[in-house]
């Protein structure tokens, strides 16, 4: 296989390979539609789907899935919506049910805290992902010295990359690295980058820390670019790459997984999904655990658009009903202030304004 | 009342140095002392301007004084503060804590004030303690308060290399206050930091849990009382919204949802007037150190 551009893949140390030393894989593909899909589900997954969902995409040979509450370890709240099954639970179903497959999990410092690693590994959790803001690596590195003394595999991932240029996500990945993580992600939350916006994103990374740790990739679908996003993340070298069965993301969805493998095959890179059992998956038993389809509408392209975490879907859509006010403007206006991930709580002070506004004009 | 009580700030940085132009403004406390580990510390200039006594030998040279302070304000760490405590207790010097140390009890000026006038050593939580407890507690006061939650959404630039190195440190204390202090039986915080350019002034959300019957109208007026309250030592600290009611549904567990937007500015006295959160301590300190202050000239 040759991917134009990449580096070579196989000089990398201190990677998931050495995890799994026969591992002939191109790229490892992670699904994450049971963290990030989460977020769509309104954190609503019962036990029983995890364990479909998991044993489905166990057996098409994805060999890394998530589980957590969309929002992380300890997200389950009023701010992100209450989990209805514990995540550990859901974490223990999926450790359990899964024959090869590593069961991952999120947690962002500020909202989860050590002790909920450390009962995620406890219930079977292998792989801790530690997500920060893209400008404040050094919040996670007490979480990421942790997960490598329990001998979990860490990866990092740097939220809201649209919102800095290459040479700042190299440095947040550095650091990240320096505190123990052995693979950063660019992760683009609102779907906002395009095509060479991923990989010269990508390939800074990859030039920082490359001969240390891999590099990854985690796209939304919000301008309808995930798909090819990832490709571009691929070929600056990425060999970490996320994506959600039938999109089943935030916001307008993730990379499509199941499209992403028929994408490998033809290229030629080697993921070890069989594409036809991932898309019997998507149709035969994650399409039923979804509320909806994902799909772009005035809403998620407005995150892509207005460059907005695209967790805010579902919040910003509540307090437009609840205030009567219109959710594409609420996303407009989260864009405009800068809100980052996890400021869920501001789109309801916006939906306010907005009301007040709208009744100030109606009198005048 | 014309004496005061002398004051040392252990820790010349930009939190100290702010708390110093609060102190200078007291009625009850004399800052006095300017205390640091190195000669070139601009804070420890700032205070020699100001008429402080400025030494860069540390709190070991303070201690070997003649005349010692009545109160030293903590403004160093929460490793320096625990090795520290014991020596201000010998030497009979009261401590106002601004490290996560946790060595005395918590203090919220605004709810817990004088119950511990009398404490020899008080802690001053977090920043979003400081900001969101007195909201908890003002809910609590009117109705059971089952759970509550709070987000504190910070500019990156005002979380300094402490608060980044112990983030779970800050939502564990501050979990820990809403329930202690604030009077919820459950308790959570969660903190952001936002890199915007230009920073954002602090702002914090308090989420509460509460019965299905609750008297709204309580709830509210009580809530713009303790925002008074607070206001009265941190002018910045103000209300956006009327509080928000929602009803019991699946999506609040069941319970009527109070929801309470909260802004920090600044006063502006050192530090940037977007850091609101390092305000509130600075204010919530000295506010706290004054009512100690008056409990023992009161006494006199």
């Amino acid at each position: 296989m040759t991917i134009s551009g990449a580096p070579e893949l196989n000089a990398l140390t201190r990677t998931w390979r050495d995890t799994d030393p026969t591992s002939d894989l191109d790229i490892r593909l992670t699904d994450t539609c049971l963290r990030d899909g989460s977020h769509h589900k309104r954190h609503q997954f019962t036990g029983e789907e995890v364990r479909s969902i998991i044993a489905a995409l166990d057996e098409a040979g994805v060999p890394v899935l998530e589980v957590t509450h969309g929002d992380g370890l300890g997200g389950s709240s009023f701010n992100y919506g209450f989990s209805k099954t514990p995540e550990q639970e859901l974490i223990k179903i999926a450790a359990e049910t899964a024959k090869q497959a590593k069961i991952a999990f999120l947690m962002l410092p500020g909202v989860g805290v050590k002790d909920d690693i450390l009962a995620a590994q406890g219930n079977g959790g292998s792989i801790c992902r530690i997500a920060t803001h893209c400008t404040e690596a050094d919040t996670a590195e007490q979480h990421f010295r942790l997960a490598r003394e329990r001998s979990l595999e860490t990866v990092g991932f740097l939220m809201m990359s649209h919102t800095q240029p290459p040479e700042v996500l190299a440095k947040q990945a550095r650091i990240m690295v320096d505190s123990g993580c052995q693979c950063v992600y660019v992760v683009d939350s609102a779907g906002a980058l395009i095509l060479e916006g991923v990989s010269d994103r990508v390939a800074a990374v990859v030039a920082e820390i490359g001969h240390e740790a891999t590099v990854g990739f985690h796209g939304h679908e919000n301008l309808d670019l995930g798909a090819g996003n990832t490709v571009m993340a691929v070929r600056a070298g990425a060999t970490q790459i996320d994506g959600s069965v039938r999109r089943f993301g935030a916001g307008a969805g993730n990379t499509p997984l199941d499209a992403f493998v028929g994408i490998c095959d033809k290229l030629g890179w080697k993921t070890g999904v069989d594409f036809l059992k991932i898309i019997d998956a998507s149709e035969d038993v994650v399409r039923p655990a979804m509320p909806e389809e994902c799909r772009l509408d005035r809403m998620t392209m407005m995150m892509g658009y207005a460059g907005v975490y695209s967790s805010f879907l579902k919040h910003a859509g509540n307090a437009a009903e609840r205030y009567g006010v219109s959710g594409a403007r609420i996303l407009a206006e989260a864009g405009k202030r800068k809100l980052i991930g996890g400021q869920e709580d501001q789109l309801i002070d916006i939906a306010l304004l907005l009301k007040a506004e709208n009744e100030a004009q109606q009198e005048a | 009342m014309s004496r005061k009580l002398t004051a040392a700030i252990v820790g010349p940085g930009n939190i100290g140095t702010d708390l110093m132009y609060k102190l200078l403004r007291s009625d009850v406390i004399e800052p006095r002392w300017m205390i640091g580990v190195d000669p070139d510390s601009p804070g420890l200039g700032r205070a020699r301007d100001k008429g402080l006594v400025a030494s860069a030998e540390g709190v070991d040279w303070l201690l070997k004084q003649d005349e010692l302070p009545d109160f030293i304000f903590e403004a160093t760490s929460a490793y320096i503060h625990r090795e520290y405590a014991p020596r201000y207790a010998e030497a009979g010097i009261r401590a106002v804590d601004l490290t996560p140390a946790a060595v005395g009890p918590a203090v919220i000026p605004a709810v817990n004030g004088d119950e511990h006038a009398g404490a020899g050593n008080v802690n001053m939580i977090t920043c979003g303690g400081q900001a969101t407890i007195p909201m908890v507690a003002a809910v609590s006061r009117a109705t059971p308060v089952s759970y509550a939650e709070i987000v504190a959404s910070v500019a990156s630039l005002s979380a300094g290399p402490g608060t980044r190195q112990n983030i779970d440190e800050f939502t564990r204390t501050t979990a820990a206050g809403v329930e202690t202090i604030g009077g919820a039986a459950q308790g959570k915080a969660i903190i952001i930091l936002n890199p915007a350019e230009p920073p954002m002034i602090m702002r914090d959300t308090i989420f509460c849990a509460v019965g299905a019957d609750v008297d709204r109208d309580a709830i509210t007026a009580s809530v713009h009382a303790m925002v008074k309250a607070v206001q009265d030592y941190v002018p910045g600290y103000r209300l956006l919204q009327e509080p928000q009611f929602d009803d019991p549904s699946d999506a609040t567990r069941g319970a009527t949802k109070v929801s309470v937007f909260i802004e920090v500015e600044g006063a502006g006295d050192f530090l940037p007037p977007y850091s609101g959160n390092l305000d509130i301590m600075t204010a919530a300190a000295t506010r706290a150190g004054e009512g100690m202050a008056r409990a023992i000239l009161g006494g006199n």
